[in-house]
């Protein structure tokens, strides 16, 4: 029996050591999602992001609970910084999740960001789509909310949830300016602490300035913006709109999370109803098929043009001789005019 | 992970060695942590991928979590005495589970004479205090050429 096949089995093994060969980007890993791709494209992808230490890892043990209550295959990647000088990571976030053990409806995967650049991205949407294939029915990934990798992994998923909790500094500047753009559900968690009502009423106001633009999701479309509307309904406007709710949670007591998990399921309708879940999948697999010819058009270049050329075209840009562009025109036509 | 192209800058990375993934848990009931978190950022330090599961975990747990994270390496800090109850039925699971190949290493504290007993149920290093994390990550590295 092929991995792939064991993996397809159910037998977890197999799927880690899938994961593996998908996170070390093997060419094995490349070949296994060719072949289990037809059978992706069914599992609810949920993002959750927010800065260090909001209870982004408690909020997915609620969650994965919750969702189990409702019989749903849950699988979790859990991301992590690496480490920039030694390249090493400590991976936290199962420490958070201990409730989920011993369940098979349920399986974790911590990863490190490995601070490659869009390699991360990579990464977890091909884990996730493995995940997909398997059977899972939601799977959430856990990242630290920090520049590129959130606006990643808001695209990789279907519905991205941004956490954040009292005490941070509440004043509209710390929240970070974006959030709007990535969030779908807002989530203000230890609201058992001093200073929620700021901190909601921080996010309530810039939800209200914001004019709300909807997601660029079509790749090569046209943004259409959307006109503003009263915030605090919960979420789901009518026809094409989705307000991002404010959900508040106490995450270590379980308070909130079945409102959490019900704005949740709304999101999903919303974008099946909208259209728009065909639409981000559509956009998804757009960039994923430009990634990958760039990448082959680029290994093909490599093959033909022998590094010692590349380096003494690279010389004669260096010394100004050739601009970039007419350096790639030489590369390619022979000719840089 | 992408690799951009040979041509351009960006060569450097060395990340495409493969990283070595090590779970380091607490097992048993004792709340001493120090030493576990001491060697997991170690391990971080010397370019290792740490799974750190926190305190009090069973052995159950352990093998799931070790096997869910497809790891290299599982690391046991043991300070309750009960290591020799505990490491017998984790080497249990981990097999049960197909996960012959992992390296398990304790660390902790034990008595010497329970050494000899703990290597030949196939653990491949024991640390007690003051072992030095250069020699842990040393050996940890050396059990994975090995391989
Ligand atoms: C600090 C300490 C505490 C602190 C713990 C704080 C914490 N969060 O960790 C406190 C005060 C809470 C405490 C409490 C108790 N303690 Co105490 N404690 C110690 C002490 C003095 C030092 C432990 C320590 O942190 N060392 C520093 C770290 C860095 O060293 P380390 O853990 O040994 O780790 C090194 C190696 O062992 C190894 N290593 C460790 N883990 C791993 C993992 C891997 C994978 C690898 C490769 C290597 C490795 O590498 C590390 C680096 O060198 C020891 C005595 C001693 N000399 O060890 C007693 C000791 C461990 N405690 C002991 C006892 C009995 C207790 C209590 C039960 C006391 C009581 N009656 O209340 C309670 C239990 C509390 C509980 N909930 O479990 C006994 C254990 C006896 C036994 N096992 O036979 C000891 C040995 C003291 C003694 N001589 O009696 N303790
Ligand atoms: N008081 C309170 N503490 C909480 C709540 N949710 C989480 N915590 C605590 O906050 C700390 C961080 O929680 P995590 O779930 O690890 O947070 P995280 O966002 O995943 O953290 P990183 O992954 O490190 O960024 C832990 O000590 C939790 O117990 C909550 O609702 N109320
Ligand atoms: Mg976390």
């Amino acid at each position: 029996m092929t991995l792939i096949d064991s993996v397809l089995n159910g037998d977890r093994l197999a799927l880690a050591r899938l994961l593996t060969q998908i996170e070390n980007d093997t060419p094995d890993g490349r070949a296994a999602l060719d072949s289990l791709f037809p059978r992706t494209g069914k599992a609810h992808l949920i993002g959750v992001t927010g800065a260090p230490g909001t209870g982004k890892s408690s909020l997915v043990n609620q969650l994965a609970l919750h969702f189990r209550t409702q019989n749903k295959r849950v699988a979790i990647v859990a991301v992590d910084p690496s480490s920039p000088f030694t390249g090493g990571a400590v991976l936290g976030d199962r420490v958070r999740m201990k409730d989920l053990s011993g369940d098979d409806g349920v399986f974790i995967r911590s990863m490190a960001s490995r601070g490659s650049l869009g390699g991360l991205a990579q990464a977890t949407a091909g884990m996730a789509q493995v995940f997909d294939a398997a059977g899972y029915d939601v799977v959430m990934i856990e990242t630290v909310g920090a520049g590129q990798s959130e606006v990643d992994i808001a695209r990789l998923a279907h519905t991205t949830l941004v956490v954040e909790a009292p005490g941070l500094g509440d004043d509209i500047q710390a929240i970070k300016a974006g959030i709007l753009e990535i969030a779908d559900i807002l989530v203000v968690n230890k609201a058992d602490r001093p200073g929620v009502e700021n901190t909601e009423k921080a996010l309530k106001s810039m939800l209200e300035m914001a004019h709300p633009t909807q997601r660029v999701y079509l790749h090569h479309g046209v943004p259409s913006p959307l006109r503003p509307s009263p915030v605090g309904r919960g979420g789901g406007g009518e026809g094409n709109m989705w307000i991002p709710p404010i959900i508040k949670t106490i995450a270590t007591e379980g308070n909130g999370i079945a409102e959490l998990a019900g704005q949740i399921a709304k999101h999903a309708e919303h974008l099946r109803v909208s259209g728009d879940w065909a639409v981000r999948e559509r956009a998804r697999l757009e960039s994923e098929m430009e990634t990958a010819l760039q990448e082959r058009l680029m290994s093909q270049f490599r093959e033909r043009v022998p590094q010692t050329r590349y380096d003494e075209v690279m010389r004669q840009v260096f010394e100004r001789s050739l601009s970039p562009g007419e350096a790639v025109k030489l590369l390619t036509n022979g000719r840089a005019k | 992970m992408v690799n951009p192209g040979k041509h351009g800058a960006g060569e450097q990375t060395t990340s495409s060695d493969k990283k070595i993934r090590v779970l380091v848990a607490k097992p048993g009931l004792d709340g001493h942590d120090r030493g576990a978190k001491v060697v997991a950022r170690a391990l971080r330090d010397a370019g290792m991928e740490v799974i750190y599961t926190g305190l009090r975990q069973t052995p159950e747990m352990i093998a799931e979590a070790a096997l869910q994270e497809d790891v290299d390496v599982v690391g046991l800090s043991i300070l309750s005495g009960a290591h020799m109850a505990l490491a017998p039925r984790i080497m249990e699971l981990l097999k049960a589970n197909g996960q012959t190949r992992v390296r398990v290493f304790i660390g902790g504290i034990v008595p010497d004479e329970d050494i000899p007993r703990l290597m030949e149920l196939g653990i491949s290093g024991v640390y007690g205090p003051g072992a030095s994390t250069e020699d842990i990550v040393k050996d940890i590295r050396n059990s994975i050429s090995e391989k």
